[in-house]
């Protein structure tokens, strides 16, 4: 019973899984509620860039953030975590 | 030759974690195990120790730290007793399912209501499923040496499992002792630093511990969960034969050897022997040597480690046997003791086996003393002559 099997061998000891973009489909469908950011208010800080569980804040200095929708699933912390509260979260359905 | 001092079994465990060389330390306070982290953070307060202390608001927590303080490359140690060690149950199948080489001092005690903190093996052993290695000690230079031997097993590429080191509550943990300490340079030399199998701090080839696995192959994963349970199981098998090498090697090195999976004490010419796991495996020894002097012929094993279970090492001890006394520190509730259930069916696959006696006794701490271990190895000898067996584990010492 106890036959040892290359396939067993080349397996590391625990799963693990290399991060890819959309590994788990598009979580953009699992919204009710979306992140729209006023971008009069927001001073380019970043902190919503780094909260986002999903990476789904895409930010760059010169033009501040930008939400991507098929992969924010609308969890709202960015909206959370805004210092200058220039992120509203907008029913959508 | 260390410094020999006298100290409790509590520090004895607090002194091996710093001879350990032990990078992360994440633990909860609970009686009877407090002293040995309160002993760890004045080590880490004066300078002495040099590792990074979690303070956490609950044992779940605190073993949720260890494992990712582990899978981050780091040689971690918590301690905890009774109802802490219940708290961490989930957390416990997470540290071994991850492959988290975590080393753990439990001190055992009683599980309430009603409360009660005194010794009593049925904490740990209610733990037996999660995939963790359980050594039971009798002596607090045991805790200590057994705690550096845990690491290398646990950290061994060929086991990578978690390991808890049980001792006995009060009867270990607040009691004096001589205490050989091994120096860091001489433990050194036996146990090299912690080498993890993946490196999660490489950003630039990031991974993701606990995804989801199908119960088939699917996506890029040629198995399914069932392969990796496998693999568990493996690592605690391959356990049992690191564990024979490095006590070898401890013993070359240092000069002390309290057995492997067991320890056996004249059982080769016995007619009876008495299976105790924990401190009472020391004072059975003394049993033995007095009875002996009588002319009984008995012999006493200590069953030293419960996981991975030393099946094998059981039914060749006991050849030769006509009796064998199983004291157990615990219940099973509608069954009997825990180490006698796994003992017999340990033997059932012998065509000639041994009697086997089963007593609970010493729950919540009461008190058994030498005459008491000597009452149960008689009642053996007794059962020889009629064989009259009673197939219940009795409860020796029970007010009725
Ligand atoms: S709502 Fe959640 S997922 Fe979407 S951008 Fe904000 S933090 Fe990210
Ligand atoms: S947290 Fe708010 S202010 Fe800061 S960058 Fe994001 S939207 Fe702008």
């Amino acid at each position: 019973m106890q036959s040892s099997s290359s396939l067993l061998e080349k397996l590391p000891l625990t799963p693990l899984s290399k991060p890819a973009k959309g590994a788990m489909g598009k979580t953009g469908s699992w919204r009710t509620l979306k992140p729209v950011i006023d971008l009069n208010k927001c001073t380019k800080c970043g902190l919503c860039w780094l909260y986002c569980p999903e990476a789904t804040v895409i930010f760059t200095k010169e033009e501040g953030p930008k939400i991507d929708y098929v992969y924010c699933k609308g969890c709202g912390i960015c909206a959370e975590e805004c210092p200058a509260k220039a992120i509203d979260m907008v029913r959508e359905f | 030759m260390g410094k020999v001092i006298i100290t409790t079994g509590n520090y004895s465990a607090a002194y091996a974690a710093k001879a350990a060389k032990v990078d992360v330390v994440a633990a909860y306070p609970i009686t009877p195990q407090t002293s040995i982290i309160e002993k760890i953070s004045e080590f880490i307060e004066k300078g002495e120790m040099k590792a990074e202390y979690i303070r956490v608001e609950s044992e779940h927590s605190a073993m949720a730290a260890c494992i990712g303080a582990s899978v981050a490359g780091a040689r971690t140690f918590t301690a905890t007793s009774a109802h802490g060690l219940a708290l961490m149950h989930e957390m416990l199948h997470w540290a071994a399912a991850t492959r988290a080489p975590v080393v753990m001092a439990v001190v055992n005690r009683a599980m309430g209501p009603p409360w009660n903190i005194w010794s009593d093996h049925v904490d740990s052993l209610s733990q037996r499923d999660t995939g963790w290695m359980q050594f039971y000690v009798e002596s607090n230079q045991e805790i200590f040496d057994t705690i550096i031997q845990a690491y290398r097993v646990a950290e061994d590429p060929e086991v990578k499992m978690p390991a808890m080191i049980c001792s006995d509550a009060f009867i270990l943990s607040h009691t004096s002792q001589p205490l050989e300490i091994l120096s860091e340079e001489e433990v050194e030399d036996f146990l090299p630093p912690y080498e993890p199998p993946f490196d999660i701090t490489d950003v630039d080839h990031p991974v993701t511990h606990g995804n989801i696995v199908w119960p088939e192959p699917r996506g890029d994963s040629p198995v399914g969960y069932m392969e990796f349970r496998y693999l568990m199981h493996q690592g605690q098998l391959n356990a049992k034969r690191k564990i024979k090498e490095i006590v070898k090697e401890f013993e070359k090195k240092f000069g002390r050897n309290h057995g492997d999976l067991i320890e056996k004490y004249k059982v080769d010419d016995a007619d009876v022997a008495i299976v105790s796991m924990g401190a009472l495996a020391a004072q059975a020894k003394y049993v033995v040597d007095l009875m002996r002097e009588e002319g009984y012929r008995v012999g006493a094993i200590k069953l030293r480690v419960f996981r991975p279970f030393p099946d094998d090492e059981i039914r060749e001890v006991t050849k030769g046997l006509k009796a064998l006394v199983v004291a157990d520190r615990n219940i099973s509730y509608g069954y009997k003791g825990i180490s006698a259930t796994e003992i017999e069916s340990a033997l059932y696959s012998l065509e000639k086996r041994p009697l086997v006696l089963n007593f609970i006794m010493g729950i919540g701490g009461r008190d058994v003393k030498p005459e008491d271990q000597r009452k149960m190895i008689e009642a053996a000898f007794d059962i020889i002559e009629t064989g009259e067996l009673t197939k219940e584990a009795e409860w020796y010492g029970l007010l009725r």
